[in-house]
């Protein structure tokens, strides 16, 4: 025994029970279960429920368990079957209306025990429960030609109110910038002194001259081109995910991968044009006269008698506001919106800056309302498919929020900023919206794949399988070959799978094929370190030590390769980790932690256990 | 049990001039291939398109795949989608020779349309439930962010040998993993076997069991030539393959078996990597054996260049 502290049993101990505990949850498997959540003022209550039962018994699908939730104000109802699921959820869709977004789920069925200790199972990836996957692109053409465009008008304006005159103002080839015809060299030469103190990002090079034609070439800098499309990407991961979240799927993956791609992945979906309803929403903007006080506005929502010259929104907090039916400008006017801080009071502030006619438009309407509220609508519609009569019929839902509501303080055109918001995180997600709603986002589907439930199913049968004959091989061979240390180190094995396992769960490893096929590698190199003890302590033997001498210098002398074999074997699996994309990355983490664990059980458990069977006993010969 | 003889002194560096000649052949065949005949890009690299079909009644595989071929429509990947009746059809625009003169959707589109004509010939009872294509600039990005990974981690690893071992050590490994690589991607060129991103994954793999295998060898190698008074490098070397032979070959058995059971029950999803990693640990073992001591052989590895340099050194100080 005094080879092996004490300590060390105990960690040993403490780290395997642990292992059992946040391994465990995996052993239950989530059950189809439908969710819905409140539109907005919808209560979820015990009268949903026993509406919910109802329209469950007319379908003649009853769940098998409801749940309401009032924190999350959520319904939950779980099925046996994932065809009961689908069914009821398609009755409830119908049943339900508009005021309940109703979702399918797989729903937990870990103990509440085991959850109180954040003991949870690992999220399945779409490859083993099924579900869609889109993945997008940035349409770099796209954003060019909308900033040239916006260029080609800024310089116009820019040449117009400065008093340079010029012939034409024009839009070269995609990517070659604007071009600006002046009638002199001077004119020239002042134009491009405009446009590189006004437009830094934009690189102003002379052109052809011939009689009185001076052309002008101003071109975009390829870093404000890529920082524009870098903006595009967070303004779209912004706003999917706020559009996905509304739809209540179980963890929704929304991430940008590369320069310019977002993955979308619902698991649990199975119709993409469904998934592409949401995700391919498009959203606007409008400025308008905020009218009448907040009293009077609620008062109207709660009446329900609207004043004629306006019309009732509410904010995201659904709180009620009373606006001008006319509009002062667009989202397709604004140019930007960045969010920073007010160089007077520090206060979160968002700048906004509008084009030539939004402008004109911004400053008439501010010119006589100084001191008048001015409200953004945020606007998205998409297209809704239902079926009439065995018939597809599209009606386009439009969802209009109030995002924002300030008053005047100054006329002012085309620059102005939104100032003394509460906190920098609400400027910076009020600057996404107005950039989201600025523009019909050029972002183009360029791969879409569906994984239907019985594949994925088909999956985890294989996936686990594999597993378990790999294990089991291992361990016959290891017990046969080792005998009595190859028993230990399959024991040591498994406490590796479960170790592994409880660690992906702890840190929320998404599971995918890949990453099973890395738990299989895994155990096949985790008996490596085993092979090498064993190997040393017969070598040990055959020069003579002592058993136990035999075991102590076999570990050390192992320990020193096992260390620097498994550095080496980590350098590798964290390339796979940095390889960006999904599957992959989920392969590389699962070695990475599998390498790891398989250290602790090969080498320390492994040891405690022959240092219990060996310990204080006077040995001839070893079993190994 | 033992299936090695341990007291084994096989002399494995008598053979450098043979294996390290075959290894170069070998590279340089693999390099041969890999230039001219290319590997065959899965659709995660080269996109494509994927069209799910419907049938009212059973259907076997075969029955769809020959379907598509008497229409002239080649190389289509069937994959059913959970029962007999739903499958997935993959296909490279190219494979389709009416779609040639057409780009991007609007190839995936005729494709798509010409797969559905030629099932609904020999079976009318067929429906497209749905395509799908992933456009080829989205390989591009994945090919280059492979290379990028294969080369930091060949980069990772030289540093750390250099740091606990020798240069030499990394240079002799650097050139084995290159060795390695390259004839694993060469037999997948011969084979022509589907190149996806799971057997890119495999290949970095590959390259860490491998190196595992050399690490062990080399750390054998240290110890030996700090332990012995006036043995040859040769007689070092030579004897710390023999002693490290029992496990380079157990261990690529055990893991060689995962692998199997891997490939025979996992399915078509991880196939690819199964037979990669299946190949890697072949030519890693082998090259373990015969390959990686020869170089540090002819790089000059002697006992003065793995003495410890001081007595403070930490690494001395190693225990578990």
């Amino acid at each position: 025994m005094s080879d092996f502290p004490r300590w060390k049993y105990a960690l040993v101990v403490i780290v395997l029970l642990l292992g059992i505990v946040y391994a465990l949850p995996n052993v239950f498997p989530p059950q189809p279960a439908v969710q819905i959540s409140g539109n907005r003022g919808a209560t979820v209550d015990d009268a949903l429920k026993t509406k919910v039962q109802d329209i469950l018994a007319t379908a003649k699908t009853p769940a098998s368990v409801i749940d309401v939730d009032t924190k999350t104000s959520r319904l939950l109802a779980r099925f046996a079957t994932a065809d009961a699921q689908t069914k009821a959820s398609d009755a409830l869709r119908t049943a339900l209306g508009e005021s309940y977004t109703v979702a399918l789920n797989q729903a937990s069925t870990v103990p509440a025990w085991l959850q109180s200790i954040n003991a949870f199972s690992m999220p399945l990836g779409l490859d083993l429960q099924g579900g869609v996957h889109f993945l997008m692109e940035v349409d770099q053409g796209a954003v060019v030609d909308a900033q040239e465009t916006r260029y080609a008008d800024d310089i116009r304006a820019l040449l117009r109110e400065k008093k340079v005159s010029y012939d034409a103002v024009n839009r070269n080839a995609r990517g070659q910038g604007v071009s600006v015809v002046l009638r002199t060299d001077a004119d020239r030469q002042s134009a491009a002194s405009l446009i590189a103190t006004d437009y830094p990002e934009l690189t102003a090079t002379d052109g052809a001259a011939t009689g009185n034609r001076f052309i002008l070439n101003a071109v975009i800098k390829p870093t404000k081109l890529r920082e524009l499309s870098q903006s595009m990407i967070t303004q779209n991961l912004t706003t999917l995910r706020q559009r996905v979240n509304a739809l209540g799927v179980s963890e929704p993956l929304i991430q940008q991968q590369g320069a310019n791609q977002i993955v979308v992945e619902l698991a649990g979906v199975q119709d993409t044009a469904e998934a592409k309803k949401i995700i391919g929403a498009v959203a606007t903007l409008q400025y308008r006269a905020g009218l009448y006080t907040p009293p009077q506005a609620a008062d109207a929502a709660r009446s329900g008698s609207v004043p004629p010259d306006a019309k009732l929104y509410y904010g995201r907090d659904g709180r009620p506001y009373l606006l001008s039916k006319t509009i002062i400008a667009t989202g397709d006017e604004l140019t930007s919106a960045v969010s920073g801080r007010d160089q007077q009071n520090g206060s979160p502030n968002v700048s906004v800056s509008l084009n030539s006619s939004g402008a004109r438009k911004m400053q008439d309407f501010t010119n006589g309302n100084v001191g008048k509220p001015m409200a953004v609508l945020y606007i998205t519609r998409t297209t809704e498919t239902k079926m009439v009569d065995g018939k597809e019929v599209k009606t386009p839902k439009i969802t209009e929020e109030v995002i924002n509501y300030a008053n005047i303080s100054s006329p002012f055109g085309k620059q102005f900023s939104t100032n003394g918001l509460p906190s920098d995180s609400e400027a910076s997600e009020l600057a996404l919206l107005l950039r989201g709603g600025s523009l019909a986002v050029p972002i183009d589907i360029v791969g879409e794949s569906v994984i239907g439930p019985s594949l994925g199913a088909d999956n985890i049968d294989k996936g686990f399988k594999a597993v378990m004959l790999g294990l089991g091989l291992v361990l016959v061979a290891a017990a046969i070959y080792y005998k009595l240390f190859g028993l230990v180190a399959d024991v040591a094995l498994f406490f590796n799978l479960v170790l592994l396992i409880a660690v992906m769960s702890m840190i929320h490893v998404t599971l995918t094929m890949p990453g099973i096929a890395g738990i299989v590698l895994t155990l096949g190199m985790a008996i490596d370190a085993n092979v090498l003890i064993c190997e040393r302590i017969r070598e040990e033997l055959r020069n003579g030590s002592s058993p136990l001498a035999a075991i102590r210098t076999g570990y050390d002398k192992a320990w020193a390769t096992i260390l620097d074999a498994n550095v080496t074997h980590l350098l590798a699996a964290l390339g796979l980790m940095t390889m960006g994309s999904g599957p992959i990355k989920g392969f590389g983490v699962t070695l990475f932690i599998g390498i790891l664990t398989s250290m602790f059980t090969s080498v320390t458990v492994t040891h405690a256990i022959t240092a219990l069977i060996h310990g204080g006993r006077k040995l001839k010969t070893l079993s190994v | 049990m033992e299936i090695f003889n341990h007291n084994s002194n096989f002399n494995f560096l008598g053979l450098r001039r043979f294996s390290i000649g075959l290894g170069i052949l070998l590279m340089l065949g693999s390099i041969g291939l890999i230039i001219g005949k290319g590997f065959n890009y899965g659709q995660d690299f080269v996109g494509g398109v994927a069209v799910e079909v419907e049938y009212q009644s059973a259907i076997d595989p075969a029955d769809v795949r020959s379907a598509l071929e008497k229409s002239g429509l080649e190389n289509p990947l069937v994959q059913a989608v959970g029962g007999t009746r739903d499958y997935t059809i993959r296909m490279q625009p190219k494979d389709d020779k009416n779609s040639v003169a057409l780009t991007g959707d609007e190839a995936a589109a005729k494709v798509a349309g010409d797969v559905i004509a030629a099932l609904k010939v020999s079976r009318p009872d067929v429906i497209q439930k749905s395509r799908s294509f992933v456009g080829p600039q989205v390989g591009e990005e994945l090919r280059s962010d492979g290379v990028v990974a294969v080369a930091f981690v060949i980069i990772g690893i030289m540093g750390y040998l250099w740091l606990r071992f020798e240069w030499r050590f990394a240079v002799a490994a650097l050139a084995t993993e290159i060795h390695d690589v390259l004839v694993t991607l060469g037999i997948f060129a011969i084979t022509q076997r589907d190149f996806d991103l799971t057997v890119l994954a495999s290949v970095l793999a590959v390259v860490g069991y491998s190196i595992n295998d050399k690490v062990v060898v080399f750390d054998r190698v240290r110890e030996l030539f700090r332990a012995s008074r006036n043995a040859t490098p040769e007689e070092v070397l030579n004897r710390s393959i023999n002693s490290t032979l029992s496990r380079t070959i157990i261990t690529s058995l055990f893991t060689g078996i995962t692998m199997a059971a891997l490939f025979f029950i996992g399915g078509p999803v991880v196939h690819g990597f199964a037979i990669t990693m299946l190949i890697g640990i072949l030519v890693g073992t082998l090259s373990s054996i015969f390959i990686a001591s020869p170089i540090l052989l002819w790089l000059g590895v002697s006992k003065k260049d793995l003495m410890p340099r001081s007595k403070e050194d930490p690494e001395l100080e190693r225990r578990p």
